[in-house]
């Protein structure tokens, strides 16, 4: 690879907001909170499925104190999805603020508004409510029975994008996908596997719930400061929900404490705005950690079907994958989420004859959203397990297997183009791939040379080594579209405003380097301001790994314009022609002379004295690529074969994300996924009762790992250059959380030979395994 | 109502309380809204502070329990001008993502390190066991407080 010579991009500088954060100052929608805001408490449905037979606020609004109360009475009754996504939205419309109808434990049945947060307790405790309860969907192999109770049985519910939906019969999405004769390729294959899997119920844990605030001011316009990925679709489904004109409204996101899809949802957003509009005052509300995690949302629970067939050499022959997917009581991202099982997972491995299936069904349970890794995690597990296994089955080393098959730069997949998110695909070519060398580096790093079969090794705790690939995307070709704008002041800094959205991911810092490189002047000398409706020009908001590649091009091309009017103005001021002159460490200067002005001295030039006009400039940009990033990951366990404990002693994750704008922020990406993938792993799980409710919804009972549980932890970055992104760069956020579960559960089976198709990977499933009783695979 | 006075980041305050008020909400309905809450019932760690030198949970005291004692909070510790060794340490690592861990793993590593100056890494897991992170996966947040242990200093 040419070695490139970067000033700003591809340099750990600290990050922008990093020292702000580390000293305590205000930052977050919390810290910003008004004196005098009013508090909102949400009374929820104790109820899987149930339908509000009567309902009486009238002590509740009449108690001191309180201000409002909003129920499905009072509220305008307009359907939509909570699903963050472009316009119109591949999820269907079938949520309202407020119902009638429960549909899950934890649905809304109505918010107070109060001074203080006791007060509001007590209020919700004063609505009388009478329930006429429902048989309920509470597994996912149900919702599509004959005669299974409807869900969505209310009139409004609709796809708006053409696509099947049946809610009479529960299904919220479908999708499918053959190419090639994929019976054939199995009929040709010398071993095949055909294998269930399940991805259980999972939750993003943000440290920071979901948290709004909004107010009126004197205009009548609604500014709501949220914890959102997506203050732009935020801002247009509020109006929606609420059925005023989008410009009544404007959507802040100050700094915000995590989201990793969570917050790619309007979850708390409508209610503030209406309580805002109702009370004309300011309102607040917060989540509980245990409202996140029952009325938040989750990871969609998958079960699977994976089968692969391959012949004796290790060719690939038959490739199928069908996704039963439970979206939950809303359906949304049921359909995007689903179609990247196939689309980010399946083109991986070259093969003729390939088939997929997702189906999305609603049950009466937490619903599913967008989270890090967006279908690719689900079917990561199921591919590369199941490969493991053809691998043995033909006798070869897995990694062999893999690194014999894996797409490589210069292939392309019919998959591309067959499917999208929620409509066709676009075809592309691999334009950078070097997970050969991730493979290798990875490989290296945890002595995969080492590696013996199960079968060999004795003796009560036994070693294993798992490995698993993976790819992901960068952004949503022809669909997602970034914008930034950037101005000079006359000290020579520069306002860049973003609509793109920095959630703790240092994307804010990412696309300052690659305006300063632009610009040729460094980091300090750009001032971000990213995310008000009202201020930044629109991005869709931070989700399918697209900033860096897709709004880090808007701010490349951005730059590039207003560095030709800087050597416009440079130019006039040297008596030379454009053509004469280059930008060189926040100058302009002669390119054969001595001549120079600063780039101070030219906006104030610009600003003060001949020829007048304000520096800046905008851009906007959408692509026709997604370049994947690759990654390969190898993890070491030791299995206690007396209790089945299984300890994680080593991970390795070797990714290739093109340039790395800023390497430890890379790395951080991609530990901070890892991390989330091994506890999903190891010990996340939703507990629920045989009524639909949660059992364990704290930090108490769904265990996250801290610092003490942290592994030997490797990140390899294996650079490589995109060509079509900014400074070669492709995306890193979200392909590190799909490795831990094909990864460690490989290397489960490589020590003890017990091979589990669901998570967590308890010490009680291994010792099930060891003792030749595992049960089937099943959802929750 | 009633009144306590305690030390606050090296200056006698008193305040109005409510009898069950906790003393998170006292601190950020204060203006001191550096100590976050992540789970309101002492299993993340967001809201440590440090009362009478030793790392503790806010959301799960009770405002009259820190009368007469001595409090530091992350505003207490450093600023732009004068960043406590551990807030540069932090920022410079890239420990800090969505940051909203940050101020509580800082106070739980100052108590340590207030101990215990030349702390190890099975120290700092030990002691920073009640603080979550989401998004760094603690690799650079134990880079970041290993180089402020003396031990560390030391050897480099
Ligand atoms: S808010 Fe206190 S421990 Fe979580
Ligand atoms: S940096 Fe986000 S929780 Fe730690």
């Amino acid at each position: 690879m040419k070695k490139r010579n970067f000033k700003v991009v591809n340099k750990p500088l600290r990050k922008i907001d990093a020292m702000t954060l580390a000293l305590g100052k205000p930052s977050y929608v919390g810290d910003l909170k008004p004196r005098d805001a009013l508090i909102i408490k949400m009374l929820t449905s104790p109820h899987a499925h149930a339908r509000i037979t009567s309902i009486d606020i009238s002590e509740a609004e009449q108690m001191p104190g309180v201000h409002a109360v909003l129920y499905y009475g009072n509220v305008p009754r307009i359907v939509h999805t909570t699903a963050g996504q472009g316009y119109p939205e591949p999820s269907p419309y079938d949520t309202f603020m407020f119902d009638s109808k429960m549909r899950f434990v934890g649905d809304r049945v109505a918010a107070v508004a109060a001074e203080t947060e006791k007060i509001a307790e007590a209020a919700l405790k004063a609505i009388k409510v009478e329930y006429e309860v429902l048989p309920a969907v509470l597994h996912i192999e149900d919702a599509m029975k004959e005669g299974a109770p409807v869900i969505h049985d209310e009139p409004e519910a609709r796809a708006v994008i053409p696509v099947p939906y049946d809610k009479d019969r529960n299904m919220a999405a479908k999708v499918d996908m053959d190419i090639g004769e994929f019976e054939k390729g199995m009929a040709e294959a010398d071993a095949t596997v055909d294998h269930r899997f399940y991805n259980h119920y999972g939750q993003h844990c943000p440290v920071e719930p979901h948290v709004s605030m909004a107010w009126v001011d004197r205009e009548d316009r609604i500014i709501i400061t949220t914890s959102t990925q997506v203050p732009f679709h935020c801002r247009r489904i509020v109006a929606q929900t609420l059925g005023i004109p989008v410009r009544r409204v404007r959507v802040i996101k100050p700094r915000i404490g995590g989201g990793f899809g969570a917050k790619q949802e309007i979850v708390l957003e409508d209610v503030v705005a209406m309580m805002a509009l109702r009370t004309r005052k300011p309102v607040y509300w917060e989540y509980t950690r245990k409202e996140e995690f029952i009325s938040a949302r989750t990871r969609h629970p998958m079960l699977m079907r994976i089968r692969i067939g391959a012949k004796r050499d290790g060719t690939i022959t038959a490739l199928g994958l069908d996704c039963l997917s439970n979206t939950g009581w809303n359906g949304s991202q049921g359909l995007t989420v689903v179609c990247n099982c196939g689309s980010k997972v399946l083109p991986l491995y070259r093969c003729e004859h390939i088939h997929f299936n997702g189906t999305v069904v609603y049950t009466n349970l937490p619903a599913g959203g967008a989270y890090r890794g967006y279908g690719a995690t689900q079917a990561a597990f199921a591919l590369e397990c199941a490969m493991d296994e053809v691998a043995e089955k033909i006798g070869m080393d897995p990694l062999e297997f893999r690194a014999m098959n894996h797409i490589k730069s210069g292939d392309t997949s019919p998959i591309f183009r067959a499917l999208g998110e929620g409509r066709e695909g676009v075809d592309q070519a691999i334009t950078s791939c070097e997970l050969a060398r991730c493979i290798k580096a990875g490989a290296r790093e945890i002595g995969w040379r080492k590696r013996k079969p199960h079968s060999d090794k004795k003796g009560r705790f036994r070693r294993g080594l798992g490995m698993a690939c993976l790819m992901q995307g960068s952004a949503i070709p022809e669909i997602d579209m970034g914008a930034a704008t950037l101005k000079m002041n006359e000290d020579g800094s520069f306002n860049l405003l973003l609509g793109a959205t920095d959630l703790g991911t240092g994307s804010d810092t990412v696309l300052a380097q690659i305006a300063a490189e632009t610009l040729g002047t460094d980091l300090e000398q750009i001032i971000v301001y990213s995310s008000d409706t009202d201020m930044t020009p629109f991005d869709v908001g931070a989700y399918a790994s697209s900033t860096t590649y897709l709004s880090g091009q808007a701010v490349q091309n951005v730059a590039e314009k207003v560095r030709k009017q800087i050597l416009k103005v440079g130019a006039e001021m040297l008596d030379r022609k454009p053509s004469e002159v280059t930008v060189q460490d926040s100058k302009v200067v002669e390119k054969n002379g001595e001549g120079q002005v600063s780039f101070s001295e030219i906006a104030l030039y610009s600003m003060y004295n001949t020829n007048q006009f304000q520096i800046g400039d905008i851009s906007s940009k959408i692509v026709h690529h997604s370049p994947p990033p690759f990654a390969a990951h190898f993890a070491e366990v030791e299995v206690d074969t007396l209790t089945g404990r299984v300890q994680l002693i080593k991970y390795v994750a070797a990714a290739d994300c093109g340039t790395p704008i800023h390497p430890k922020l890379a790395e951080g990406q991609v530990e901070g996924a890892v991390m989330n993938g091994i506890t999903y792993a190891m010990t996340e799980q939703y507990l629920f009762n045989d009524k639909g409710r949660m059992t364990n919804p704290g930090f108490g009972e769904y265990k996250l790992f801290t610092l003490r549980d942290l592994p030997e932890m490797k990140t390899i970055l294996v650079p490589s250059y995109e060509k079509t992104g900014p400074y070669g760069a492709k995306s890193i956020a979200e392909i590190g959380i799909n490795g831990p579960m094909p990864a460690i559960g490989n290397a489960i089976y490589n020590a003890c030979g017990v091979r589990l198709r669901s998570g967590p990977f308890t010490a009680e499933k291994v010792w099930q395994g060891l003792n030749g009783n595992l049960p089937e695979v099943k959802s929750e | 109502m009633k009144s306590i006075t305690f030390t606050l980041n090296g200056r006698e305050r008193s305040f109005d309380i409510e009898p069950d008020e906790r003393f998170l909400d006292l601190l950020r309905r204060s203006g001191l809204t550096g100590t976050k809450c992540g789970c309101d019932n002492g299993m993340c760690g967001s809201c440590t502070v440090i009362v009478d030198g030793r790392a503790v949970n806010s959301c799960i005291l009770f405002a009259f329990q820190v009368a007469g004692r001595i409090v530091e909070t992350i505003e207490g510790i450093g600023d732009f001008d004068r960043p406590h060794p551990l807030q540069t340490a932090m920022a410079d690592a890239g420990a800090v993502q969505c940051g909203y861990c940050t101020p509580g793993m800082v106070m739980a590593a100052k108590a340590l390190l207030d101990q215990k100056p030349d702390a190890g890494e099975e120290d700092f897991r030990r002691h920073l066991d009640g603080n979550l992170c989401r998004c760094t996966g603690y690799v650079k947040i134990r880079d970041a407080l290993l180089s402020c242990s003396a031990g560390a200093r030391a050897e480099s």
